[in-house]
């Protein structure tokens, strides 16, 4: 007579533990497919202003990336950086520095290219909302890292300024998937207004290199 | 009497934070200022959200539409016309309209099939400004309030709730738009800030979470206003350079069931006050 019951015992206890199991893969929610999210995107976005349409959709990078949630496999990597290298286009002349002081504004404004801004709004970098910048500015972002004293610990040299004007032409030609906006490649500043907030951060006059 | 004083210095304190815009060191100023001042009307009596709640009461009991009914008898999925923890289980599905919903699709819903009303204008008026009053925003602010003092518990059983989060969960972490931005890029991870603006990691489940999505729908002092999620949300995507998404849409819902799961088991105290 024990024997029945405590095999019916454990048929119990092995019966709750698949459930159980069944249970939590059940709560875990499956990943959505790329088909079902784009189609609730397109749901949400469905009749966007003329010329915006290509916001909504995703480039294959910007794609890739959200993918892997910025940390893409090697082959993944490699076929970015490539593929972001081939955006880069420096000035003609080859002189990447403009006016800080113009290159400052570039810096503190954030506005531009929202759906409440005008047209003709100026376009910004907004790079204080991510970079500490001017040691004397104190509203900076921690988004990113700190960019004080930035031409004056590269020695000021002309290499380093040309890199620079790259890694804002187009973050992720240094690194893949950065959080650093394209603004470049997406032909969101212009090349005078990137000359120019590259001469922010090469200047040796610029308030970023004098604390 | 008491609130005309406190509408006053909400007025006083938009200037400054206005002025705060230029210069910078006034900013931090009035940062201190609205937090102290947040501090000081804890007392619902003084937070002109009230006013929103008030209004959202007398509007669910007005018998609108072609029908001529109010809607007492609408389904916020505890039952029809029961309230209270309503709002701290939304999203989620309803059975009628085979749907996942959030708070304002599903006060559109009760408009349209429960009154038959006509919903153009409502919609047209969805969030407040200098002379626009918005039915969804006190409405919401009605029914949110009746989940006050509760927690957060989301259902996520039915196959559509999965799809709905799953779906939200990739939404946060897309990337899109000139500015290459997801969520993720502002929400994701701890103690960052913009500017000198906190930002709460939204990318896990916990305390900055919870108290985010406990604290809305919430009267801003920087705009005057009552917000709800829907609001927000708009207001993140209009930084992240995408179109306006559209009122009540299925992506809006989806990623506030997402981040109201990893709000789970937060304490709701709403309508709230901030910045
Ligand atoms: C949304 C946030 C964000 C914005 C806006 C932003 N950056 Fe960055 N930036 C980052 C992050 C994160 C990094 C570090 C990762 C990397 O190197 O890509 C970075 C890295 C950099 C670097 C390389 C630093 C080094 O390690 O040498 C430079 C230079 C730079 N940013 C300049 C700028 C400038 C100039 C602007 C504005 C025109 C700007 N950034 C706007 C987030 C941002
Ligand atoms: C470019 C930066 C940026 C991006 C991208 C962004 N947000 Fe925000 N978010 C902010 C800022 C700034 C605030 C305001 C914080 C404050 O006022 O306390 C905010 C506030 C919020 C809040 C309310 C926080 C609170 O404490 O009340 C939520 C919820 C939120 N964002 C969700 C999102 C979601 C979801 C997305 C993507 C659709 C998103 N955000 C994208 C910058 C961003």
């Amino acid at each position: 007579m024990m024997m029945p019951k405590f095999v019916f015992l454990c048929a119990i206890a092995f019966g709750t533990l698949v459930a159980h199991i069944g249970n939590v893969w059940g709560q875990q929610p499956a990943k959505a497919s790329l088909e079902q999210v784009e189609a609730y995107v397109r749901n949400t976005w469905k009749s966007p202003p003329a010329g915006w349409e290509s916001r909504i959709k995703q480039d294959e990078t910007q794609r890739v990336c959200s993918q892997f949630r910025n940390d893409p496999p090697r082959a993944e990597y490699a076929a970015i950086k490539a593929r972001e290298i081939a955006t880069l286009v420096f000035p003609a002349d080859g002189n990447v520095l403009g006016s800080w002081k113009a290159g400052e504004a570039v810096a503190q404004t954030g506005t531009g290219g929202q759906f409440s801004d005008k047209d003709d709004t100026v376009r910004g970098g907004n790079c204080y909302a991510c970079h500490q910048m001017a040691p004397k500015e104190l509203s900076y972002g921690t988004l990113g890292p700190s960019l004080a004293e930035y031409g004056k610990i590269r020695k000021f040299e002309s290499a380093e300024a040309k890199a620079a004007y790259a890694k804002i032409f187009n973050a992720q030609s240094v690194l893949p998937c950065s959080s650093m906006p394209r603004f470049g490649a997406h032909k969101f500043l212009t090349e005078q207004q990137i000359k120019d907030v590259t001469a922010y951060l090469f200047d040796p006059a610029s308030p970023v290199n004098n604390p | 009497m008491r609130l005309l004083t406190v509408l006053g210095s909400l007025g006083f304190l938009l200037f400054a934070t206005l002025s705060g815009l230029e210069a910078q060191q006034t900013t931090d100023v009035t940062e201190q200022e609205i937090e102290r001042y947040r501090a000081m009307i804890s007392d619902p009596m003084a937070n002109p959200a009230f006013l929103n709640v008030d209004r959202g009461e007398a509007l669910w009991s007005t018998a609108r539409g072609s029908k001529n009914v109010s809607l007492q008898q609408c389904d916020l999925g505890e039952g029809a016309g029961k309230l209270e923890g309503a709002y701290a289980k939304l999203p989620r599905y309803f059975a009628d309209a085979d749907r996942v919903m959030d708070i304002e699709q599903r006060l559109l819903w009760c408009m349209q099939s429960l009154q038959d009303l006509e919903t153009t204008d409502i919609v047209r008026r969805r969030f407040s400004g200098p002379g626009v009053v918005s039915d969804l925003e006190d409405l919401v602010a009605f029914v949110a309030n009746k989940s006050s003092g509760m927690k957060f518990a989301v259902s996520i059983s039915s196959l559509k709730e999965r799809e709905m989060l799953a779906v939200g969960e990739a939404l946060f972490y897309r990337r899109s738009a000139v500015m290459d931005f997801s969520c993720a890029t502002c929400h994701g991870d701890d103690g960052k800030r913009i500017r000198l603006q906190a930002l709460p990691n939204l990318a896990k489940p916990g305390k900055p979470a919870q108290e985010t999505m406990g604290s809305w729908p919430t009267y801003r002092v920087s705009q005057s206003q009552m917000r709800t999620m829907q609001h927000r949300l708009w207001d993140c995507y209009r930084q992240m350079r995408m179109p306006a998404p559209d009122y009540a849409s299925d992506g809006i819902t989806a990623l506030t069931l997402y981040l109201t799961k990893q709000a789970e088991g937060g304490d709701i105290v709403v309508p709230s006050i901030k910045r």
